[in-house]
């Protein structure tokens, strides 16, 4: 399948917002490495930061293959001004309870993102979400089942949940708003509507919170496109970026 | 990976010598280093193998896509092939169809098993069902087993208990 260029720039951008959304988050999640309230929780958070960061990967697979960019020059050069995921996913790690309410939404967007990206014109697109969408399977029975224990729980872990779920409530429409390219990717078939992804992935959370008794906040969305970020990216990146910085001939294994 | 890397050995013989099916077996040599009882082969990894004139290339799978033994792998699968005297050798790539447990051949269950680690359940692509079903315990077979987290000590795994025999144990995640 070929490109028109402008459909190829549009590609180029979406691809870089799905790794950046899913590199950050799986950052986020790894800070919970050594600190988790369990042992099996720990296990459990490193693993699914893996498979976010492996999932990054995929998609900087697929943009390489477009305009041969290079996926570690991207995630350890790049300043915080040149990101483009979302604000949700860049705020600090917070407690367990924001942890998984969190993890929670993003993981219902990406299950609903990926069961059609699948069906993508795009050959490696296609092949890419059918792989990473396997691994979502567990992520949010994870993160499904801990927001349920945590709710339906003590008055304290039901307190958390609703304190984290108000936090996140206005970046959520963010992560599911289109981007700019998008109309030219969804009329093309490579992409699915973002207005039907975001219609399922906003039933789907309303289902799971109404039986929870969660409530969200009415508030206004967080405003602002995906180039605007909070000082909480600096920092990350800072971490994230200093092995990079201080041996740039650093490899892997 | 994708750039071919000239073996130049001395020993190096004519490709012609080489046939695919003393590669495919040569490829049984090659362990995953985090389930090192199984071969690429065993766990369905191997996608293709290609003899020609120039040289040799295999196509390989990643199993899950954060698998950070996939770079090991494929540079165990080059040397490999490399020592069976091909001119050259590619490594490529690919993901499609995505990797499913359901690759991993009998033999390769059976190893499983006997490692103690449970063998993923084939799912034929109804993954939720074979989530639900009951596991059985490779130590004593009992199917009185309970999940204790869907994460284990590598992303290919899930942690169990079983309650016959007291004993933990974990399954190769069903994928």
């Amino acid at each position: 399948m070929t490109l028109e260029p402008p459909v190829r720039e549009a590609l180029v951008a979406r691809l870089t917002a799905m790794a950046d959304d899913e590199l950050i988050l799986g950052h986020r999640d790894s800070e919970w490495t050594g600190h988790a309230p369990i042992l099996e929780e720990d296990i459990a958070l490193a693993n699914i930061a893996q498979d976010e960061i492996g999932h990054a990967l995929l998609w900087l697979e697929a943009r390489r293959e477009l305009d041969g960019s290079d996926p570690d020059a991207l995630v350890f050069g790049r300043g915080a001004g040149d990101w483009r995921n979302v604000r949700l996913v860049e705020l600090p790690k917070g407690d367990w309870a924001f942890t998984m309410v969190r993890q929670f939404l993003f993981d219902v967007f990406e299950c609903e993102l990926l069961s059609r990206l699948r069906h993508s014109r795009h050959v490696p697109l296609a092949e890419a979400a059918a792989k990473a969408a396997r691994e979502e399977v567990f992520h949010l029975r994870h993160s499904g089942l801990w927001v349920r224990r945590l709710a339906g729980g003590t008055a304290e872990s039901a307190r958390r949940v609703g304190a984290a779920v108000d936090l996140a409530w206005p970046y959520l429409p963010q992560l599911l708003a289109p981007q700019p390219g998008d109309a030219l990717l969804v009329e093309a078939g490579i992409v699915p509507s973002p207005a039907e992804v975001g219609a399922a992935a906003r039933e789907h959370i309303a289902t799971t919170f109404s039986e929870l008794g969660v409530a969200p906040p009415d508030v206004p969305p967080n405003p602002g496109g995906r180039e605007r970020h909070s000082e909480a990216l600096v920092a990350l990146l800072i971490d994230m970026q200093a092995v990079a910085r201080a041996d740039p001939a650093a490899e892997a294994w | 990976m994708s750039a071919p890397s000239r073996a130049g050995r001395p020993r190096a013989r004519a490709a012609a010598e080489l046939d695919a099916k003393t590669v495919w077996a040569a490829l049984e040599d090659v362990k995953d280093p985090e389930v090192p009882v199984l071969s690429v082969v065993e766990l369905g990894m191997v996608r293709d193998v290609a003899v020609a004139a120039e040289g040799v290339r295999v196509d390989i799978t990643p199993t899950f896509a954060g698998c950070p033994a996939f770079v090991a792998i494929a540079e165990a699968v080059r040397e490999r092939v490399s020592r069976l005297g091909a001119a050259a050798v590619e490594v490529r790539r690919v993901l499609s169809p995505a990797w499913s447990s359901d690759a991993i051949t009998a033999a390769g269950r059976a190893k499983l098993h006997d490692f103690g680690l449970a063998p993923p359940a084939v799912h034929g692509g109804a993954l939720l069902p074979a989530l639900e079903a009951p596991v059985p315990c490779p130590h004593c077979g009992s199917l009185d087993t309970r999940l204790r987290s869907a994460f284990g000590s590598a992303l290919c795994r899930e942690f169990y208990t079983c309650r016959s025999c007291q004993e933990a144990f974990e399954r190769f995640k069903p994928v």
